[in-house]
Order: structure tokens, then sequence, then C-alpha cells
């Protein structure tokens, strides 16, 4: 029994290591790449398209339509990053059902590094939107006072966003296997099925929290939608 | 400890790695065939905007130009027919006129035929009555009336003015021939003796007096000599009755020609 993928150990040299995450890891990027290589090689212009193509349109649509509803005005600047995002963890809650898939979001290493992304990603679109002085300034809004929780706030839900998936992917996985022991047949299906739900869920939770960060941080007004965010 | 810092390092380039590739691969080309999408139904939109505006002004235009010819077509149609109208009635005018024309001239025609119908079969008529009257008086005449006319034209002799007489004397006189008296019937002694005498007494007893019978004359007596003749006769009566009757029959012709013409003068300015 593993807490977490890392803790399996396909092959180490000092300090380089290559465990399950990673590995895991470089196979949801290779099925993403390959997939999006596959379909976007013949792509039409016209009226006539692919089915598989027309998935990855809605796909991507939906997501920028998601990204502009949260108050990104030009939402194609971050479809990239937030679309990557969602992309990556739905597809590793997705794996689950596949017997012996180690979902990398399981490890707290792999929900750290995506927080740490967003943390950095937050600032950077910021100041890339309202320049590095206003950007600094609107920690110390409403008051100077503010500044401290608002760093702190800023690292908090960082944390928060790690610790949210990890704790949400790890328990899925972690309940599978028990239930395994306990009762091998219809109730891990079933827990599964329920797995999934919550993968998706929680891929949709980090990606419109990061959305939110991000949208805070590039509006020139400080908006009130962190606030209810936060208590998910 | 469950974070381990190398695997956040590695997953922290992993998914950069990710989002670059992503971005290269998906987000990009899918965008990127979004856009042109649009931009060809944009496109083919405005182009279609173009086309109907372009099929309206050509409705437009061809309604017009059909309007214009339904008009120009009514106007024709009308002229055409007030054209015909005319044409007709003139037509008719020259059929009407060429009709009463060729009436005219049947008319005429049968009013001429009726006419020499008529003129034959009076001069025929009065050929057979003077044929008649020639055979009566034929058939009447005999010596003793002929002895009268003997007597008479004696007489007749005797009572000619003397101009008269005086133009008969030249005329024998230059002839100087025997003068010729034709009579009908052979004279008796007495009455040639009579008559003898009587053209003696104008023309002097010089002049020798023949008798010759001439059945011709039906009854009577004539002097013929250099184109002077004194005669009596029914044969002359007759002739002249046929010329009276002539000359009349002549004369209501032509009054019923003058009569036709008038009449067809007055047809015709009925007919214009």
């Amino acid at each position: 029994m593993h807490l977490s993928p890392d803790q399996i150990l396909y092959w180490q040299m000092g300090f380089l290591k290559l465990n399950a995450t990673i590995v895991f890891t470089w196979l949801i990027i290779l099925v993403l790449v390959l997939g999006s290589m596959l379909i976007t090689r013949k792509l039409s212009s016209g009226i006539q398209r692919s089915r598989w193509q027309n998935v990855l349109e809605v796909v991507v649509i939906t997501i920028n339509k998601q990204i502009e509803e949260v108050g990104l005005s030009q939402p194609h600047k971050y479809l990239g990053f937030l679309g990557s995002l969602f992309l990556f963890i739905a597809l590793c809650a997705l794996g689950t059902v596949v017997p012996g898939f180690e979902p990398p979001t399981g490890s707290l290493s792999t929900t750290a590094a995506l927080a740490l992304c967003v943390l950095v990603a937050v600032p950077l679109f910021g100041i890339q939107e309202q320049g590095l002085w206003r950007y600094l300034a609107s920690y110390t809004k409403p008051t100077i006072i503010m500044l401290p929780f608002n760093i702190i706030s800023e690292v908090s839900r960082t944390l928060a966003l790690a610790v949210r998936l990890f704790g949400n992917m790890m328990s899925g996985a972690m309940i599978i296997a028990i239930l395994l022991t306990i009762t091998p047949f219809l109730f891990p299906v079933v827990m599964t099925l329920l797995g999934l739900l919550t993968g998706i869920v929680q891929a949709y939770i980090f990606f419109v929290l990061a959305t939110v960060y991000i949208a805070a941080a590039t509006s020139t007004q400080k908006t009130a939608a962190v606030t209810p965010s936060e208590t998910l | 400890m469950l974070i381990d810092w190398f695997t956040v390092i590695a997953q922290l380039i992993n998914f950069l790695v990710l989002v670059w590739l992503l971005k290269r691969f998906l987000y990009r080309p899918i965008l990127d065939a979004i856009d042109a999408r649009e931009k060809h139904i944009a496109d083919e939109l405005a182009d279609a905007d173009e086309k109907r505006v372009e099929a309206e002004q050509q409705r437009a235009l061809f309604q017009q130009k059909n309007v214009e010819f339904d008009n120009y077509a009514a106007t024709n149609m009308a002229q055409a027919t007030a054209e015909a109208k005319i044409e007709k009635i003139r037509l008719l005018g020259l059929v009407r006129h060429e009709a009463d024309a060729l009436r005219n001239k049947l008319e005429l025609a049968l009013k001429q035929e009726q006419l020499s119908l008529q003129g034959s079969l009076s001069e025929r008529a009065q050929k057979e009555v003077f044929l008649i009257v020639r055979k009566t008086l034929n058939d009447l005449a005999e010596t003793s009336l002929e002895s009268s006319m003997a007597i008479v034209f004696a007489q007749r002799l005797a009572d000619l003015k003397e101009e008269e007489k005086d133009t008969l004397k030249n005329a024998f006189k230059e002839v100087n021939q025997p003068l010729i008296v034709h009579t009908a019937f052979e004279l008796p002694k007495e009455q040639s003796e009579l008559v003898k005498k009587a053209l003696h007494a104008i023309v002097g007893d010089s002049v020798e007096i023949q008798f010759a019978i001439e059945p011709t004359l039906i009854s009577g007596i004539e002097i013929n000599t250099n184109g002077q003749k004194i005669g009596w006769s029914i044969a002359e009566y007759l002739t002249t009755l046929t010329q009276h009757v002539n000359e009349v029959l002549e004369s209501r012709n032509e009054a019923q020609n003058l009569d036709y013409s008038s009449e067809k003068d007055q047809n015709k300015e009925t007919v214009s």
C-alpha cells in the first residue's frame, strides 16, 4: 500500500530517480500530445470536418468559454496554461479506470508542482496585464495593513489547491484499493465511477480556481469572486 | 514526507513541457482552424449578402424592364388595333365602292340590254307594221286608184308655186333627157295624157315624156331626173312615216339614256 505513486520507484541513480508519478505523467503527456498531433495533422477549416476534430474543437471551445465566463476578456492568452491544467488533471482522473494506472495527481508532489505553477503564473499574468507596480500595489489594497494577509492568502490558497487535489485523488485511489481488499467485485466499480466524477469535478475546480486567481490578478479591481471559491 | 522535491521539480518541468506542447499541437491549430472557418463563413455570408443585393438590383431592374415591356406591348397593341380598325374601315369602303361600281355597271349593262332589246323590238314591230300596211295597200291598189292618183298628181303639178315650177323646169332643161314618169300600174291613156299635159305645162312641150312601171311604188306617180323628184305615192308616205317613227323612237331612247346617266351619277354621290 502506497500513499503516493512517488513511492513506486522504477529506477534510481543517486539524486535522480524515476518513480510512477513521473512515468505516468510522461504517459499522459504522450497520449495528449500524440492524440493532438494525430487529429490536428489533417485539420479542416471548411464546414466538413472529422469527428475527432469536432471533439477537440468542442473541448477547446468549452474551455475557452469557461475562461471567458469567469471574467478573462481575452481567453486565448490563458488558454494554453489553464487548458493544459484542466486536460492534465482530467486525464489523470479518467486514467483511474485503467487497472494499474497510478494517477500522477494522487501524488502531493505533482499537485504541489501544479499549485506552484499557479502561484507563479498568477503574478506573471498580473504583471503582464497591469504592470509591475500596479500589480504589487494591489497587495496593499484596501490598506497597507492588508499586505501580509494578502501575501499569506496567496501562499495559503496555493497550498489549499495542492492539498485539495491531492486529497481527493489520493483518497479516491485509496478507497478503491481498500475496497478491493474487502469487497472485491461490484462495490469497487461503483466507487471507481464515483472517483471518475470526483476527479473530473476536481479538475474543473482546480481549473476554475486558477482562472479566478488569474482573473483577479489581471483585473484592475480586486473582485469578490475570490472569496466564494475559497470555500471549495 | 509526502512531498518529494525532485518529483516536484520534475513535474513542474513536465507540466511546462506539456503546456508548450499542447499550445503547439492542440490549441493553436484548433483555434486557427476555427478562426479560418469563421472567417470563411463570414466571407461567404458577406459574399451571399453582396450577391443578394446584386440579385435584388437585378430583380428590380428586370421588373422595371418587364413593366416597360408590358407598357410598350400594350401601347403597340392599342396602336395596331386602331390602325387595323382604320384599315378595315378603309377596305370596307373600298370594297363597297367597288361593289357599287360593279352593281352600277351591271345595272347599266342590263338597262342597255333592255334598251337594245326594246329598240330591236320596236324596230321589228315597226318593220312588221309597215310590211302589213304596205301589203294591204298593195292589195288595195288597182288601176282606178292609179287613175285617181294621176288626176291628183296632175292637179298637184298645176297647183305648184311659180318658184317650184321654175326650179323643176330648170332641172329638166339641164338634163335634156326624156322625163320618165314611174307608176305602179300602167295608166289608162286618159290619165297619162292628163299627166303629160300637166308636165308639158311646166317644162314645155319640147320635153319628151315616157312612162315606166315601178311596182315598188305600191300606188302613185313619181318623176325622177337629175336629183329632182316629184311624186306622190303611198311608198313615199310610208317612207316618210317610217322616218318619223324612227325619229320619235331615237329621241325617246336618248331621253332614257340621259335619265339613266343622271340616276347613276346620283348613286355615285350617295356612295362617296
